[in-house]
């Protein structure tokens, strides 16, 4: 089974759970920068929930596939049709298992938050390269040949049950796994650095990337002295010398020579992929043991829409090699 | 010299720690620090995800369910107090590794002019380049990329004011009182001194990094066609 890629997107790269074990050797992470909303779209389709899915930045793809598909839409809102080979269209609506015949997926602009999930029955098939199926742009490797995806790409889908269906089948229940947490701040822990985030509106800069959210408003006073590089991580906030601040996500390198302000909580870490450029963002100190408290109830959220939707969810395939 | 009296913390995510053990670049910080990953290691403690080696400190990632971070803090404490003070690693026990490299040229498009910035001629910064030994401090930038520590001084230069678009996989060069080796084509502003053929880092691979951080390394000047 093949997806075609007729148009790729703004960015749309195959990622999974990410990578653990490689730091030492200069490998980041990578990985869906909202690794929950990804587990949760191959949770709907019936997959382990460190299959690969294709995430979507600002603007989604245009698939073809020959075949009938299983898939689910996790993250910002879309608007996605599809388009049947008889020429009938259909709204796909996210959240929810979808059965589609062969035909086309058309994926637009992403609305209310800059990235979104897709996950197909039986998950990406890209071979797995140091225990992950990501894609790591920086490095140029894994995922597909280590890039986004272009037009005229071909992915291979992993064994998923066989499907038949001559017309689009989506149930009437859809999950939302995100609060209302628009325009509440983010939470971090700061370091003991003189540097404050909070109390002040930031603004991400349309230069943030996978590897880091740049920050833009009121310069800081940058830290004096000058840093021998330490070990960095997806949440560390660094402040370089012209006072901008950079939040560091899943593609972020291993070490890095700029000040530290703090870190982002892991709770809020998955909100931070859904800041759009130009958006206004603030940021909120926090202890170490209400992060803690805070990541035990994002599990446990997760958790129980897992729980409520399991039964409507089929065979889970193996993740083979 | 002597190291902190006291080991310091930072937290730098909500799953990772960050052991700072010094707070200069030098050998014998950056022994320590191979010593305590190999000591902590060696536990194969079942909620360590990650061990990062740096110049003067060690970032640990680790399973929050498993451990909590204050009970981490304490353990990595022990762990380095019980460590021997002056780590004197054989050299015979590290591995050492051989990298082929033509110098100048194509390969090292900046050799004649740190040379001359130098005050030395080409062959005279090849000769001391390839004689030194050094010690694989870390890695990070990207992946595969060492940062080698034992450069002669008299080596010492300055970044390139504006940095290549692109520098060659594989290009040797110096950035300050550093070496290293570019594993991939990239953007870099490190002077170019020479290239090697070998592959630094590859996925596929069983062993993906030709390098280790605590690994040894001696350059082996080459003939082009070689």
């Amino acid at each position: 089974m093949k997806l075609h890629v007729l148009t790729p997107g703004l960015l749309t790269t195959v990622q999974d759970a990410g990578r653990f074990g490689w730091r030492h050797l200069g490998v980041a992470h990578c990985g869906a920068l909202d690794v929950a909303a990804a587990m949760l779209a191959n949770h709907l389709v019936g997959n382990r929930p460190d299959e690969a899915v294709l995430e979507l930045t600002l603007q989604g793809p245009a698939l073809r596939f020959e075949r009938a598909v299983r898939l689910a839409i996790c993250g910002a809102r879309v608007l996605a049709r599809f388009e049947c080979k008889d020429g009938n269209r259909h709204v796909v609506e996210a959240g929810r298992p979808v059965t589609l015949p062969p035909g086309v997926l058309r994926i637009g602009n992403l609305r209310d938050g800059a990235r979104a999930w897709l996950a197909f029955a039986g998950g990406i098939d890209v071979p797995l390269k140091l225990g992950s199926r990501s894609t790591d742009l920086r490095g140029g490797f894994s995922g597909l040949e280590g890039r986004a995806l272009r037009s005229g790409d071909e992915l291979k889908l992993r064994a998923p049950p066989r499907l038949s269906c001559t017309r689009p089948r989506m149930p009437k229940w859809w999950i939302d796994p995100h609060f209302d947490e628009r325009g509440l701040p983010i939470r971090y822990v700061p370091s003991q650095s003189p540097v404050e985030l909070g109390g002040r509106a930031w603004q991400v800069s349309a230069r943030s990337n996978r590897q880091g959210l740049r920050l833009e408003g009121a310069v800081l006073e940058s830290l004096p002295g000058e840093e021998i590089s330490a070990p960095v991580a997806p949440g560390t906030v660094q402040l370089p010398p012209d006072g901008k601040p950079i939040v560091l996500l899943a593609d972020a390198q291993t070490v890095g020579g700029y000040p530290r302000v703090g870190h982002v909580i892991a709770a809020d870490l998955p909100r931070l992929a859904h800041l759009c450029p130009g958006e206004i963002v603030r940021f909120q100190s926090c202890d170490a043991q209400t992060a803690t408290r805070l990541a035990c109830a994002a599990r446990a959220r997760i958790a129980r829409i897992r729980l409520m939707t399991d039964k409507y969810v089929i065979d889970q395939p193996s993740r083979g090699n | 010299m002597s190291f902190p009296p006291e080991a310091e913390f930072e937290a730098i995510a909500d799953d990772a720690l960050v052991l700072r053990i010094g707070d200069r670049i030098d050998s014998r910080t950056n022994a320590r620090v191979h010593a305590l990953c190999e000591r902590i290691r060696a536990q194969r403690p079942v909620w360590l995800r990650d061990l990062v080696p740096a110049y003067a400190s060690v970032g640990v990632f680790f399973d929050p369910l498993l451990i909590e971070a204050g009970a981490l803090e304490t353990w990595l404490r022990t762990t380095l107090d019980t460590l021997p003070a002056a780590t004197k690693k054989a050299a015979d026990s590290t591995r050492i590794v051989d990298i082929p490299v033509v110098y100048g040229g194509d390969a090292g498009p900046d050799l004649e002019s740190a040379a001359a910035e130098l005050g030395l001629t080409p062959a005279e910064v090849v000769e001391r380049h390839a004689s030194a030994e050094y010690t694989v401090a870390m890695i990070g930038f990207a992946p595969g990329f060492p940062y080698l520590l034992g450069l002669d001084p008299a080596l010492a230069l300055p970044r390139l004011a504006t940095p290549r678009i692109s520098v060659p996989a594989g290009s040797v060069g110096i950035g300050g009182t550093q070496t290293g080796i570019y594993p991939r084509e990239s953007p870099g502003g490190w002077r170019l001194i020479g290239r090697t053929p070998l592959v630094l880092f590859d996925p596929s691979r069983d062993l993906p990094a030709l390098l280790a951080p605590g690994d040894r390394v001696r350059f082996v000047a080459t003939d082009a066609g070689a």
